[in-house]
C-alpha cells in the first residue's frame, strides 16, 4: 500500500472506533444456564481447583459466603457460546472494528491482556448477562509479529441489573511477517454504487464510518436517496448531517430468487426508518431472515466488500 | 484447609510453586469445561494448520488456574477481587507450566501478589491478583 492509502486506512479505521465507542453499552445474550453447580464441578475438576465453597454445600454453608459460590474466574464461561460457535451470537459494537481490519490485512490475532475485576461471587441460579463497550483502538505499532493495531474491549456481566463482574480484553490484530504467497487480493465485489455530484458525499461518509444524510442548506430538510434540488423549497444548495446509525426495519423483502452476482441467497433487504425522518434501503445482515421484522430495532455497520467497496448495512441492535 | 489470616500475610510473602504438566487431557478438558470449543484447543491438525505446533490452553483456563493458584495457598475463603494478566507465550501441550508469586502490596485489607506463570518458552501469563481475607 503506498503512504497515502495507508494513511486514508488508518483515519477510516480511527473513525470507525470513534463512532463504535460512541455506541456504548451493547447487552448481549444472558447465560444459557443459570450458574449450576455440574458445570462449576467440571470446572473445578479439570482446573484441579478443590476449594470446598465451589462444590461442597456444608463446607460452603459453614464458610463466610454462607452458601455455594462460583468461582469468580468462570464468570466468562457462563456466557461462552457453546459448541455451536457461529450460531446465533449477539453482535457487539467490537465486531466491526475486527472485520474491519481482517480486511486490510491485519488478519492475526493474539490476546495481550484479559483484566478481570470481580465486585461480589455468584450465587447458584443466578443467570449473567454480558454487556459490551468498545473501549479503543490504538497503532499501527511494530511488534515482534508484524505491525498491528491493539483493539480493547469491556465486557461488564450483570445479574438482575447488578454488575457483578468487569472484565478488559485486549487483542492486538496484525498482519502476519510471512507471507506466502503474494497477498490475497480480493475477489471484486461485483455490484457497485452510482457515485456521482449528488451521492460522492455519502460513500465518502461510508468511507469514514459514518451514515450521512442530505439536508437542505435553505430550509434544512432531511432527503434520502440525495438529489440534486430540494422537494421541498427547490433549493440546490445542499448539506448533510450524520446520522446516529439506529432505525427501525419499516418494510422488507427476503430474497431467494434469482441469483444475484456476488451475494448468497437468501438474504434480507429492508428499508429501514431512521430516526432522524428518513428512510433508507440496505441488507439487514448477521440475523436470519425469520427473525427480521417490522419494527425491528437495527443500527448500521459497515462491510468490507472488497479492497476499495464499503456498503453500509443493518443487524439487530441487540439479541 | 484454612484461610490465611491478615496477620499471615505480609508483602515479601513468597507463595509456593504450583506444577502443572500439560497433558492433552489437561488442554482440552479445561477448555471444555471453560466452554471454548475453538479447534486450536483441541484439535491438533487445526493447531498445526494455522502455524501453532501443538494444541494450547486457553485464556479462560489460565484466568481459572491463576485463581486456583492464589486460593490454594490463601485458603479457600480468601475473596478474590481481581486478576490482571498479561498474556505471553502459549501454552503447548506436552510443555510444564510453573507458577510462582510474591506478596508485593496489602493496602486497606486488600493483598496484591505478583503472579507468574512460566512455560519452557518464557512467561505464558504474568500479572497480579487482588484478593482480601475474611475478618477474625
Amino acid at each position: 500500500m503506498t503512504a497515502t492509502a495507508e494513511a486514508d486506512l488508518h483515519d477510516r479505521l480511527m473513525a470507525l472506533a470513534e463512532r463504535q465507542i460512541a455506541v456504548g453499552e451493547v447487552r448481549g445474550v444472558a447465560a444459557a444456564d443459570p450458574v449450576n453447580l455440574p458445570m462449576i464441578r467440571h470446572w473445578a475438576a479439570a482446573m484441579g481447583d478443590a476449594n470446598p465453597v465451589y462444590t461442597d454445600a456444608e463446607a460452603a454453608a459453614g464458610s463466610a459466603h454462607g452458601e455455594i459460590v462460583a468461582p469468580p474466574a468462570m464468570i466468562q464461561v457462563w456466557t461462552m457460546p457453546g459448541v455451536d460457535r457461529d450460531g446465533r451470537q449477539a453482535t457487539t459494537p467490537v465486531d466491526d472494528v475486527l472485520r474491519a481490519l481482517d480486511g486490510s490485512g491485519y488478519t492475526g490475532v493474539v490476546a495481550t491482556n484479559c483484566e478481570q475485576t470481580y465486585h461480589r461471587y455468584l450465587r447458584l441460579g443466578e443467570r449473567p448477562v454480558p454487556a459490551t463497550r468498545f473501549a479503543g483502538l490504538s497503532g499501527p505499532k511494530r511488534t515482534a509479529l508484524g505491525e498491528g493495531y491493539f483493539v480493547t474491549w469491556n465486557i461488564t456481566w450483570y445479574s438482575q441489573d447488578e454488575p457483578v463482574a468487569d472484565m478488559l480484553f485486549r487483542v492486538l490484530k496484525f498482519r502476519p511477517r510471512e507471507r506466502k504467497t503474494k497477498p490475497e487480493a480480493r475477489e471484486p465485489y461485483p455490484l457497485k454504487p452510482a457515485i456521482n455530484k449528488d451521492t460522492a458525499f455519502f460513500w465518502e461518509g461510508v468511507g469514514r464510518g459514518e451514515l450521512r444524510i442530505q439536508r437542505c442548506a435553505d430550509c434544512g430538510e432531511l432527503r434520502h436517496p440525495p438529489g440534486p434540488v430540494c422537494p421541498s423549497c427547490r433549493s440546490v444548495e445542499r448539506t448533510h448531517v450524520v446520522a446516529s446509525g439506529v432505525g427501525e426495519v419499516y418494510s422488507y423483502v427476503v430474497h431467494h430468487n434469482p441469483p444475484v452476482p456476488g451475494r448468497s441467497t437468501p438474504f434480507v433487504v429492508a428499508v429501514v426508518e431512521l430516526p432522524e425522518g428518513v428512510r433508507i434501503v440496505g441488507n439487514v445482515v448477521d440475523c436470519p431472515p425469520e427473525e427480521v421484522g417490522i419494527g425491528m430495532q437495527v443500527r448500521v455497520t459497515y462491510r468490507q466488500m472488497d479492497d476499495e467497496l464499503i456498503l453500509p448495512m443493518w443487524v439487530p441492535q441487540e439479541s | 484447609m484454612r484461610t490465611l489470616t491478615g496477620d499471615q500475610v505480609e508483602i515479601g510473602s513468597v507463595l509456593p510453586d504450583l506444577v502443572i504438566e500439560l497433558t492433552p487431557t489437561a488442554i482440552v478438558s479445561t477448555a471444555l469445561a471453560t466452554m471454548d470449543f475453538t479447534p486450536v484447543h483441541h484439535d491438533v491438525g487445526r493447531a498445526r494448520a494455522q502455524g501453532s505446533k501443538d494444541i494450547f490452553l486457553n485464556i479462560l483456563t489460565t484466568m481459572g488456574l491463576v485463581e486456583r493458584y492464589v486460593t490454594d495457598w490463601a485458603g479457600p475463603e480468601a475473596l478474590i477481587r481481581g486478576i490482571n494478566v498479561k498474556l505471553g507465550v502459549p501454552a503447548y501441550a506436552g510443555d510444564t507450566l510453573t507458577f510462582t508469586g510474591t506478596v508485593v502490596a496489602c493496602e486497606n485489607g486488600e493483598f496484591t501478589v505478583e503472579v507468574r506463570g512460566k512455560v519452557s518458552l518464557g512467561d505464558h501469563a504474568s500479572g497480579t491478583v487482588r484478593f482480601a481475607l475474611p475478618d477474625r
